[in-house]
């Protein structure tokens, strides 16, 4: 194996190596530029790390300790390092326990390649042990998967792999190899990066049209607002969108996955959309004239009531996903393709302006959102801390430079409302599908992928819960991440909806938790809780200068309230302040 | 209401690779949507290795343009079309047995067939097997005929459609066949909302 691992990273054009489909695997992820794979061994997938043992030096294991860590650590790596994130699992309850995160990552466009074991190719169908149809359970939830029986299609299917993974607009891909396959022996002739499949096109093709008119209808514009997506980070184009931004001089909002894409402090960065979203952004989304939206998705949480949603306003939506294309919003004008190509020509096209009347708009609306929410939830005169003010106070020592990684909930939208961010691939959390439980192993993955960075994690007290077995990966790996756990004792964000909707019926959202700071160190990580507020500063410090991972339990508010909040069925304009 | 705004048949032509389990990843597409396939047709086209779906479904035209881009959107389909009923001409193929004693009995049987254009495929003494192609009333019709007689079994195949407006459909399709990409491959024709063909 040590002969065949030295020739192979430069072999010669005609000469071929006899190796395992296994080594033939790590040769192809080595060759894509994995560095880490997050993973879990298992029967069937035995061969491959075997074949691992002897790879220690270029690829980097870390065994997490349950396949939904493993996946969502791939999904955080991916998304602070925009490389692709790779995941190794077993065959049956390995494979089915990467589901939650093959959805995750489907719904919110993060490139990984997992790679499942499987039971021999003769036992197919028998219901051989740890047998389970991974293909069609995965379908739904991967942009591409595929079956290997035959050693011999490995280089060729990872080659495919990390190339739908990573192009046109990124997703999940899973690749089950049979055991025979990863045992069988095979003249392995190099390794050949895949960049074309005729029956796939990752992008459409740029239409000058369309940017023509896209140009006038943003240039006869008296109230033009921009909302972008991810796609703008996915496609690398922060700096072509904050150009953009600029000569048009047009007010632009985030969504939860753009958040970072241009820097919280840019003057023309007028907030967040969505249920949870800015006052301005959302009441305005139905007095603009024109709406541009650059790589987003139209989400039912961005969009609230489909047919009260910027019905006066002509749609300029550029997407690199055609299916996206008039698929919740009707477009206008509908700019094909991939944003780092469409925006310099859309900017190109545009006459430099300000919207100074307009912009006031957004700022007054501003004030008056500081008024009646943002002031009393970042300086409270109550006795008990807000999340708000825990993440200003964070803000505060951080700067704004570090990535936050949030679950989901209220203390995620509070986090998202108040976070700083001065980098893109700063926020990582589970958008469109909500899963609670993301945060602690995706920031585990999150910190491997940005090594220089500061990681911190805000997780509540009940998705902490579901995954925190994770603390042993944290343990072992000995990687340096800051875990805040803001803990409201109440599963909260459905708590505060059966507060406001089914007249405070609390139905099962009172949740127990265990000592949080005694699990920490039952795992030999360093911890504190917090439950006056005059120790919260210096409590943050301790956790961000300590040398490696810390946890702190903060006590929050038992029933506070994320506020605005455009209640389910209504019209953005419909939104509330409280 | 207008024409668009009806639920009304479309057919759906899909061009695909020739892959294990790609059927199950079009067929979820519809079924996600809690969508029934009324007609399903699979099979090798005129070029080696390219597979033609034909999907029968029946929905209103924005959810079917909606369908059309999920399914090409699909790593391993190289293009998706949909049409109305008018749009192409479709044929379905049905089998019925039945027993050749009655047949021999009674002249009226087999002027009946004859009038359906139905044609003998099998004959055995203890029964015949006919054939006839067409729309679907017309083969409905011939069943109705022959059920008075003992029909012993009856069989459709799925529909299958060929566009009338698909000139050069299959020089397209050749472009395929080319390992490198080219620039009427790479593009979405479907896009251009101008062309006669490749028009979704």
């Amino acid at each position: 194996m040590e002969t065949a691992q030295e020739t192979l990273t430069a072999p010669a054009a005609t000469e071929t190596v006899n190796v395992s489909g296994s080594v033939a695997l790590l040769e192809a992820l080595i060759a894509e530029g994995t560095d880490t794979i997050f993973g879990y061994p298992g029967g069937a997938i035995m061969p491959i790390y075997d074949a691992l043992f002897d790879y220690n030096d270029k690829l980097n294991h870390i065994l997490v300790r349950h396949e939904q860590g493993g996946i969502h650590a791939g999904q955080g790596y991916a998304r602070t390092s925009g490389k692709v994130g790779v995941v190794f699992a077993t065959s049956g309850p390995g494979a089915t326990n990467l589901v939650t995160g093959l959805a995750d990552a489907q719904i919110d466009s993060t490139p990984l390649v997992c790679i499942t074991g499987q039971v021999f190719a003769h036992l197919l169908g028998t219901d051989a042990f740890q047998e389970t149809d991974v293909i069609n359970i995965t379908t739904p939830v991967t942009k591409w998967n595929y079956q290997v029986t035959d050693a011999t299609e490995i280089p060729e299917v990872i080659a495919k792999a990390f190339y739908i993974a990573r192009s046109g607009r990124p997703g999940p891909v899973l690749i089950d190899i049979t055991k025979n396959a990863q045992i069988q022996l095979f003249d392995f002739a190099g390794y050949k990066p895949c960049d074309h499949i005729r029956s796939y096109r990752p992008k459409p093709i740029v239409r000058p049209q369309y940017i023509e008119q896209a140009a006038e209808l943003i240039n006869s514009a008296k109230k033009p607002f921009i909302l972008f997506g991810q796609g703008v980070i996915l496609g690398g184009a922060e700096q072509e969108f904050k150009a953009f931004v600029e000569k048009s001089g047009i007010p632009a909002a985030w969504t939860v996955l753009g958040a970072g894409a241009i820097p919280s402090d840019h003057p023309l960065n007028v907030g967040m959309l969505g249920m949870h979203g800015n006052y301005g952004p959302n009441v305005l989304t139905n007095e603009c004239d024109v709406l541009i939206a650059i790589g987003m998705r139209f989400d039912d949480r961005v969009t609230g009531r489909l047919d009260k949603y910027a019905k006066q306003a002509k749609v300029v939506h550029l997407d690199i996903d055609p299916a996206e294309i008039d698929k919740n919003v009707k477009s206008t004008v509908p700019v094909w393709g991939d944003c780092k190509e469409t925006l310099p020509l859309l900017t190109k096209a545009i006459e430099k302006k300000e919207h100074t009347e307009w912009l006031a708009k957004f700022n007054d609306y501003t004030r008056q959102e500081v008024e009646a929410v943002i002031h009393n939830e970042l300086n409270p005169t109550t006795p008990e801390m807000t999340m708000g003010e825990v993440i200003k106070q964070l803000n505060e020592i951080t700067k704004g430079e570090a990535v936050i990684v949030t679950d989901v909930g209220q203390h995620q939208m509070v986090a998202c409302r108040y976070a700083k961010f001065n980098n893109t691939r700063s926020n990582v959390t589970s958008g469109g599908l909500g899963t609670m439980g993301f945060a602690l192993p995706a920031a585990i993955g999150a910190k491997f992928g940005a090594q220089d960075r500061t990681v911190v994690a805000i997780i509540g007290d009940g998705g902490f819960q579901m995954t925190c077995q994770e603390l042993g990966t944290i343990m072992q790996s000995g990687i340096d991440v800051k875990i805040i756990i803001l803990n409201n004792r109440f599963l909260g964000m459905v708590r505060q909806w059966q507060e406001l909707f089914n007249q405070r019926r609390y139905s099962f959202v009172d949740i127990q938790s265990p000592d949080f700071v005694a699990l920490a160190a039952a795992y030999r990580i360093p911890g504190k809780l917090v439950d006056d507020r005059a120790d919260l500063t210096a409590a943050l410090n301790e956790m961000l200068t300590a040398p490696g991972s810390f946890l702190l339990e903060i006590m929050v508010t038992k029933e506070n309230n994320v506020f605005p909040m455009v209640p389910q069925g209504c019209s953005v304009s419909e939104i509330r302040l409280k | 209401m207008s024409e668009a705004e009806k639920k009304q048949e479309f057919n759906i032509t899909i061009y695909t690779e020739n892959q294990i389990g790609l059927l199950s990843r079009i067929a979820i597409i519809f079924t996600r949507r809690k969508i029934n396939i009324d007609s399903l047709n699979t099979s090798p086209s005129e070029i080696e290795s390219i597979h033609r779906f034909n999907i029968v479904i029946n929905e209103y035209e924005e959810v079917v343009r909606k369908l059309t881009r999920q399914i090409e959107k699909q790593v391993e389909v190289l293009k998706a079309y949909y049409h109305t009923n008018e749009d192409v001409i479709w044929q379905e193929l049905a089998l019925y047995k039945v027993s050749t004693d009655v047949i021999a009995e009674k002249v009226s049987v087999e002027r009946l067939l004859r009038e359906n254009g139905a044609r003998a495929v099998v004959i055995r003494k203890d029964y015949t097997v006919f054939e006839t192609t067409g729309h679907r009333e017309e083969t409905d019709n011939l069943i109705n005929i022959l059920q008075p007689y003992g029909l012993i079994e009856f069989v459709r195949s799925a529909r299958v459609a060929i566009i009338k407006d698909s000139e050069g459909f299959n020089s397209k399709l050749r472009e395929f066949e080319r390992l490198e990409p080219g620039e009427e491959v790479i593009e979405n024709e479907y896009l251009n909302q101008g062309e006669k063909v490749f028009t979704m």
